[in-house]
Order: C-alpha cells, then structure tokens, then sequence
C-alpha cells in the first residue's frame, strides 16, 4: 500500500518502538554480563568474570544437564506417544476424537499454575517423591496435547486411504505405518517435536511446583538466584539468548536456501 | 483399521491419570479439610469461605484489574503495530514477524529480569535522570512496574494474532470498500476492524490468562510484599503449605478466568450477531 511520507515515517516509528521496547531490555542485559563490577547501571570495564563464576559453578552445571537431559528425554518421549496418538485418533470414531481433545483442551486453556498444583497433588497422592521423575513425567504430560495439536492437522490432510491402498499393495499394517504414513507427516512431527523440547526447556512454573530434592533446571535456578542482583544472572541469560536465536534464525533461515534451490524446478 | 484405533489406547490411560486426576485432586482438596486422606475425609466449605475476607478479595481484585490494564494496553498498542506490518511488503513481514517472535522464545524469567536494572533505584533511568539533573522516580515495586513487566512479556501474542488475523483478510474487500466510495476511516471501521475482531479476541485469551495467574512478575518486579493471586497461590503451595486452601483459591482463580473468557466470547458472538443482522437489513 503505498501511504503519504508522513504515514510512512510513523509507521516506522511505531514498529521501530516496539522492536526497541522489545530487544533494548535484553540488550542491556547482555551488556552488564561482561561488566567488571556488581552493579547493573554503572559501567566498571570489560571483563568475563561472571561468565567465569558461572563456568566454575557447580548449581548451574546440574542445572544445565537437569533441564537438557529432561528436554530431550520429555521430547522423545512425547513426540512418539504425541504421534502415535494421533495417527489413531485420526482413524478413531468422533466420540473417541472429541474426548481426547477437550481434555487436551484443559491444560492448554487452565493458567499454568494450576495444571502445577495439580501435578503436585497427583504425585503426592501417589506417593511419588518430587524430584527428576515427577519432572520427568510432568513435562512428557505437558507436551503430548501441543504435540497431537500440530500432527493432526497433517493427517487430515492425508488421503483417508492411503494405508488402505500400501495394505493392498502387500505392505503390512506396520509397514503401512512406517513406510507411507509417518514419512508423510514428518514435518509434523518434527515440528511437534520443537514444540515439545523448547516448551520443556523453558519451562518454570509447572517445574517449580513438581520438583524438589535439590533438582533444579535452568528456570528455577534463575528464579532462585534473582533474589539478589546477581550479574552471573545476567551471563547465564545471555549464553541462553545467543543459543536460542541462533537456533530461531536456523531454523528460518535454512528453508528459504532450500526454496531457492527448489524454485528452478517449480 | 483396528490396529490404528488401538493406538489411542496408552494415551487415554496416561490422559485419564495425569490430566483428569489432577484436576479432581484440586477440587478434592479445596472441598475437604486438612490432614485428610483419600480414605478418611472431612468435607468442608471454609476454604471458600475464607477467601471471602476482605484481605483475599482485594488481591483477586487487583489481579484482574492489573489483567486488565495488562489487555487493554497489549492492544492498542498492538493493534496498529499488528496493521502495519500486515500493510509491508511480503519480505518486510517475514521478518518484521520473525523480530516479534525471537523475544517470545526467550524464556520469561530472563526478560522480567531484564527490567530489574532498568527500573531500580539507582537503576539504568534513574542515573540517567540524575545525569539530566531532574528528581529520580520511584518505578520498581510499583502497579506500574507489574504492567510493564506484563505488557512486555505478553504483548507479542497480541501482535501475532491480530496479526494473523489481518494478513488472511480478503484484499479484494478493502478494494470494493474503496470502489465503493467508502474512504480510508470508513474502510477501516466498517471493513478492517470487525473483521480482525476474532484475532483480538484469541489475543486477549492469550494476555489476559497468563496475566492474571503470573507469579513471577510480581515478585521480580512488584517485590515481596506485592501480592497478587498467582502469588497467593505459591505462598499456599510452597511456603505455608496449606494445599486445601491452595486448592480452593485456584478453583475460584480458575472458574473467574473461565467466566471471564466467556463474556468475551459472548461479546464476539453478539458483535457478529449484530454485523449479519446488519448485512439482512
């Protein structure tokens, strides 16, 4: 749409102020991680001494692994029952579908906080003593719905009988499964599978209500040491933004190489 | 198909425990006393009772008027920024939505944090205030520090749905509005505006829920003393250790959320009723 100068100049300025208000406060962040001092306003010279703190600190070690190990193991976990729940639901009776989609409804529309509490109780209930398990089985919990919600999109779009048509031609229900269906859907599941593991990764409320035992993730590490301004805060969240980005521009970034190889042959 | 059918079996299994379970567990708990098992149990209306102090409602009240505020502010600022980008070129959005969601992925107890030494005492505005010679503010620990914390974290869901919203549109409608003589106002108000209403709508669902029930902004940027109902909730939880009354408080926390979304959605509805009676008249 082409506007008047004037209305493109101050739709520049109103995004250019929201991306500011969004990016400036991270920066600052990131700016203070490597200031030689305690203080978080006043500039003291460069220095890596917090990212040598946090290096040397054997909290954010255990926290590291805690919350990487919990996010691939909840990940794999979720994706393989997120899928396989799906392609069933996909070729289950409607009443069966509805169920499973309102209940999976209710921890994505309740606050955060009360899935928590829930999971909480349940696992004292069951006697089960908070820690790496409960964590463990809360985040598999949490994922599975956000995993089933991006796979079944996919199958609908399937032909309803193209299992059918593989099992005609020979194939076994498993090879049906394995070699026709899943190759179709990948995309969901991989990226049912990236929801999965970030969801984990950055999980904090439902975490800070189920664990316990000293197991902490990167989350609940923060949460604990905020308390106190603390500029080793301020490396760790750095490290954790430059990882996350990057990540984000990779995933995309890559496509559009991939398009362009691809465009000639359209 | 059997086969198939049969994979949904684990699932409603683990669904049935760790989904319905808890949720029967809250309502258990806020219906009994204390010192209960699932064997002996007294069941009891005082939690409820208890939250009807004045000290209880005040914090359920303040939360939603926070909440609110948090709304309000999420979308009309990210209202027009949500329509100027969907008016940039195809490039221009890719990337203007991709810098909207990079901050969403960060995770939220680092950007609360992030204000911390920006708002503080002698935090980044107040030295630059003090440099301009002009008296320091008192921002951290304040209303206005909670709902900028609130703004900041969730006004990105605003964005991308109104956003969403308004990039389907039909442009051949704006077209026929503007053959049709209407001008740029009365495209906007009669064509644009109703039709992203369902984007506002899923933005509000998506501001408004994580704000009322937040913990952590309230406590990173509010401070200790600043309770809201999320805060409540832990204190009951991981502090005092009293889950029944815990309990009782996230049923009420939960129905106001369910009633709230409700009316909303309601309101939708009534705006589309009035727009296709509209259309018959």
């Amino acid at each position: 749409m082409v506007g008047s100068k004037k209305a493109i100049i101050s739709s520049i300025v109103m995004i250019g102020g929201v991306l500011l208000f969004f990016y400036l406060p991270i920066l600052i962040l990131m700016i203070f991680s490597f200031n030689d001092s305690r203080s978080l306003t006043s500039w003291a010279g460069f220095s890596l001494r917090w990212y040598q703190d946090l290096l040397s600190s054997r909290d954010v070690a255990s926290a590291v692994t805690t919350t990487i190990i919990v996010a691939l193991i909840s990940t794999v976990v979720a994706t393989f029952v997120g899928t396989l729940t799906a392609i069933g639901l996909s070729k289950s009776k409607k009443i069966v579908k509805d169920v499973v989609n309102s209940v999976n409804n209710l921890p994505i529309l309740n606050p955060e906080i009360v899935t928590a509490i829930g999971m909480m109780l349940l696992f004292s209930a069951m006697n089960i003593p908070r820690g790496y398990i409960t964590l463990l089985l809360a985040h598999i919990s949490f994922s599975i719905p956000y995993v089933i919600l991006t796979i079944l999109p996919k199958l609908r779009s399937l032909d309803p009988n193209l299992a059918e048509a593989a099992m005609d031609l020979g194939a076994t229900p498993w090879q049906a499964l394995t070699k026709v269906i899943v190759p179709q859907i990948t995309p969901g599941i991989l990226a049912g599978a990236l929801i999965a593991f970030t969801m984990s990764f950055d999980d904090f409320v439902i975490s800070y209500f189920v664990t316990g035992a000293g197991v902490k993730n990167i989350s609940i590490l923060v949460y604990t040491m905020s308390r106190r301004i603390n500029p080793s805060i301020n490396a760790l969240s750095t490290l954790m933004v430059l990882v996350i980005t990057i990540v984000l521009v990779l995933i995309n970034v890559l496509p559009m190489f991939k398009k362009k190889e691809r465009m000639p042959i359209e | 198909m059997k086969l198939y059918r049969s994979f949904v079996q684990p699932y409603l299994f683990w669904m049935g425990v760790f989904i319905v379970v808890p949720m029967l567990l809250i309502l258990f708990y806020a219906f009994t006393t204390s010192g209960n098992n699932i064997i002996s149990f007294r069941f009891t209306l005082d939690n409820f009772i208890r939250f009807g102090e004045p000290i209880f409602l005040r914090v359920l009240l303040r939360s939603l008027s926070i909440a609110l505020t948090t709304t309000i502010i999420s979308i009309l600022i990210g209202y027009p920024v949500a329509y100027l980008i969907s008016q940039s070129n195809e490039r221009m959005q890719t990337l203007l939505i991709l810098l909207i969601t990079i901050p969403m992925w960060i995770n939220m107890l680092v950007r609360t944090y992030a204000w911390i030494g920006i708002l503080s005492e002698n935090g980044l505005i107040n030295s630059f205030l003090a440099w301009l010679g002009l008296p320091t503010l008192n921002l951290m620990y304040t209303d206005f520090a909670v709902i900028l914390g609130m703004v900041y974290n969730f006004l990105p869901f605003m964005i991308l749905s109104i956003y969403t919203v308004l990039a389907k549109l039909d442009k051949a409608l704006i077209q026929a509005s503007y053959d049709l003589g209407a001008n740029k106002f009365q495209t906007f108000t009669k064509i644009i505006l109703p039709l992203s209403v369902p984007g506002i709508i899923s933005g509000i669902t998506l501001v408004f829920l994580p704000a009322v029930s937040t913990f952590v902004i309230p406590k990173f940027l509010g401070g200790g003393n600043y309770v809201l109902i999320g805060n409540l909730i832990e204190t009951q939880f991981i502090t005092v250790g009293q889950w029944n009354f815990g309990s009782a408080i996230s049923m009420i926390m939960a129905s106001v959320i369910m009633l709230s979304m409700f009316i909303t959605k309601r309101f939708d509805q009534d705006i589309e009723e009035i727009q296709s009676r509209k259309e018959v008249g």
